[in-house]
């Protein structure tokens, strides 16, 4: 159960990077990478998945 | 270092005359290139002051008048919210802040391309670090630059810890430098302890409507509380956190411009009652700007087909609201990554590739500059006064209001060549005198020395309404095409001050034809 970021979409802008609880989302080379070990798709912090509900470009990060 | 701004061959004795020439001449920008012979900012400086000008005393008193002393002591060096400072000052903005927390309909965050000029565009993005080496490199070799801004591309106050340490940063190597910032509020109420901390004396602050129903024609969604919220309910909650930021805004004197971006047919009439409230909640100015729209940008309002005003449907709003809050008329729309005076942009020669590792800040030029500026300004400022003035008197007898372009590089002069204009700055003259009411962009019609007349459609297009275009030099052709358009262009008041060209044109032309009619 984790969220994942389809690279070609991303504007590299970082709000996933601070909205994560889990910071489970860090720059590896040009663009940001969900961590799955650590992402929990926010459950038993918030309703959402924070990345998915802050990026601004639609199915960019999605189920992986 | 190019030629556009130089003081770079301030290398020899040099008079504070020669320099006031140089900024009058045809020199590139407000070029003080022709000063050549080795000589330090000290030595102009002591030849500055012999001359019975400093710069605390003169330049600015006249001006003054219109406002309160402390507010005129911030504006007075911002090119974005002094109208008199534009021609003088330069502003850069260094894209420190790409995440934002809404979506709105003008705006595409994908998109990024170095030929375009709007805002939320740029070609890089930069840690604070990186923001530090620009801004020193930048601020040794402009010496115009007087305020460093963060405008995105996303929002300032949402992604504030790059905001905050940029300018932490930049404020310990530069004190005197001007900081502020952008945003469309929502994070703002959070921020503005920060923001007064921090010594910021400027926001602007993105309104486009007070009725959240016409929100929901603007913005998709917002990110707010950890929740996307969509359609009425997002547009309350950013319309409450707008008004809360700006009366928390007005309440520690900090300066706030409103950016508003005119939609027709979603809030174009309304941008009236935007500008009655923003007014009544303590807006220093506000700022309507035309919504720029093309299916090539990729954004919502692009891909549907939504238009952008024409540049005469903007005056009119403009002249409409213009007894409300202060307006600006002189806004560029520029980039996130935008350097230089307002209408130019150098981003490109201030790339990264073009810092320095090691990157350190000489305050020279920027001293320099600012000596003789405050001279240059003492008398445009009296300049236009006297101009103003008897054009007041000449309108009430003639009853002619008309519309100027002039051509100019900077500097408050008609000072650039009608072929190598990318806009020109719109002046009315009307029975209140003469003032700047917009600029109006076009395609640069002369390029390497041939004209196409393709592109002078274009700029005759962009003229709309426009009498007479004053520049320092136009050739035969296209003075003949305008001419037919039933646009005048002369070059007879090269080099003049603005406004003093515009009252001697004006004199010339009509004041003549009464002579000739009572004779």
């Amino acid at each position: 159960m984790a969220y994942k970021i389809i690279t070609s979409q991303c504007t590299v802008c970082g709000a996933c990077e601070f909205e994560c609880p889990n910071v489970a989302i860090a720059m590896k080379g040009d663009t940001y990478v969900i961590d799955p070990k650590k992402c929990t798709e926010c459950e038993g912090h918030f309703d959402v998945p924070q990345c998915a509900a802050v990026c601004p470009v639609p199915k960019t990060c999605v189920p992986a | 270092m190019g030629t556009l701004i130089g003081l770079d061959s301030l290398t020899g004795p040099v008079s504070s005359n020669d320099m006031r020439q140089a900024l009058t001449s045809s020199a590139p920008l407000v070029g003080l290139e022709a000063l050549s012979g080795p000589v330090s900012s000290d030595d102009m400086r002591k030849k500055l002051t012999d001359g019975g000008c400093s710069s605390s005393s003169c330049g600015s008193s006249d001006t003054s008048n219109d406002m309160p002393a402390e507010i005129w002591e911030k504006v007075k060096d911002h090119p974005c919210y002094s109208e008199e400072a534009h021609h003088y000052f330069a502003r850069m903005h260094v894209a420190v802040a790409p995440a934002c927390n809404i979506q709105c309909n003008y705006c595409n965050r994908k998109y990024d391309c170095s030929n375009e000029s709007r805002p939320g565009v740029v070609s890089e993005k930069l840690t604070p670090e990186m923001a530090l080496r620009k801004v020193m490199t930048v601020a040794s070799e402009v010496p115009q630059l007087s305020v460093l801004g963060i405008a995105g591309p996303g929002d300032a106050c949402y992604d504030f810890k790059k905001t905050e340490e940029t300018f932490r940063l930049i404020s310990q190597k530069i004190p005197d430098i001007k900081l502020c910032l952008s945003t469309n509020g929502l994070a703002l109420p959070d921020r503005v302890d920060a923001i007064a901390n921090m010594n910021i004396d400027h926001v602007t602050l993105t309104i486009n409507m007070v009725d959240p129903e016409v929100g929901t024609k603007i913005y998709p969604w917002i990110f707010y509380k950890n929740k996307r919220w969509t359609g009425l309910d997002a547009s309350k909650i950013l319309h409450e956190r707008q008004m809360e930021g700006l009366e928390m805004l007005t309440a520690r004197k900090i300066l706030c411009k409103v950016n508003s971006v005119m939609i027709p047919g979603v809030n174009d009439e309304h941008l009236v009652e935007v500008n009655k409230v923003v007014k009544q909640k303590g807006a220093f100015l506000h700022n309507i700007m035309p919504l720029i729209s093309d299916a090539a940008h990729g954004t919502h309002y692009g891909l549907t087909g939504q238009r952008g005003p024409r540049a005469m449907e903007l005056k009119e709003l403009q002249d409409k609201v213009s007894t409300g809050t202060k307006l600006m008329r002189h806004c560029r729309q520029c980039r996130a990554d935008a350097v230089g005076l307002l209408g130019e942009d150098r981003n490109e020669e201030f790339t990264m590739a073009h810092v320095p590792e090691n990157a350190e800040y000489d305050p020279s030029k920027r001293e320099a500059y600012r000596e003789i500026v405050a001279k240059e300004r003492g008398e445009h400022v009296a300049t236009r006064k006297e101009a103003s003035a008897t054009l007041a008197e000449s309108v009430s007898e003639t009853g002619t209001s008309v519309l100027v372009a002039i051509a100019t590089k900077g500097g408050g002069r008609i000072n650039q060549h009608f072929g190598h204009a990318k806009e020109f700055q719109v002046y009315e003259v009307s029975a209140k005198g003469v003032g700047f009411i917009g600029h109006r962009k076009v395609e640069q019609y002369c390029e390497g020395g041939w004209g196409e007349d393709a592109t002078l459609d274009g700029v005759i297009a962009a003229l709309e309404g426009v009498n007479v275009v004053l520049c320092s030099k136009v050739g035969d052709c296209p003075k003949d095409s305008l001419a037919k358009a039933g646009i005048d262009v002369s070059d007879t008041f090269a080099h003049e001050w603005i406004e003093a060209g515009i009252a001697a044109w004006y004199q010339q032309k009509y004041a003549r034809a009464e002579v000739r009619v009572s004779a």
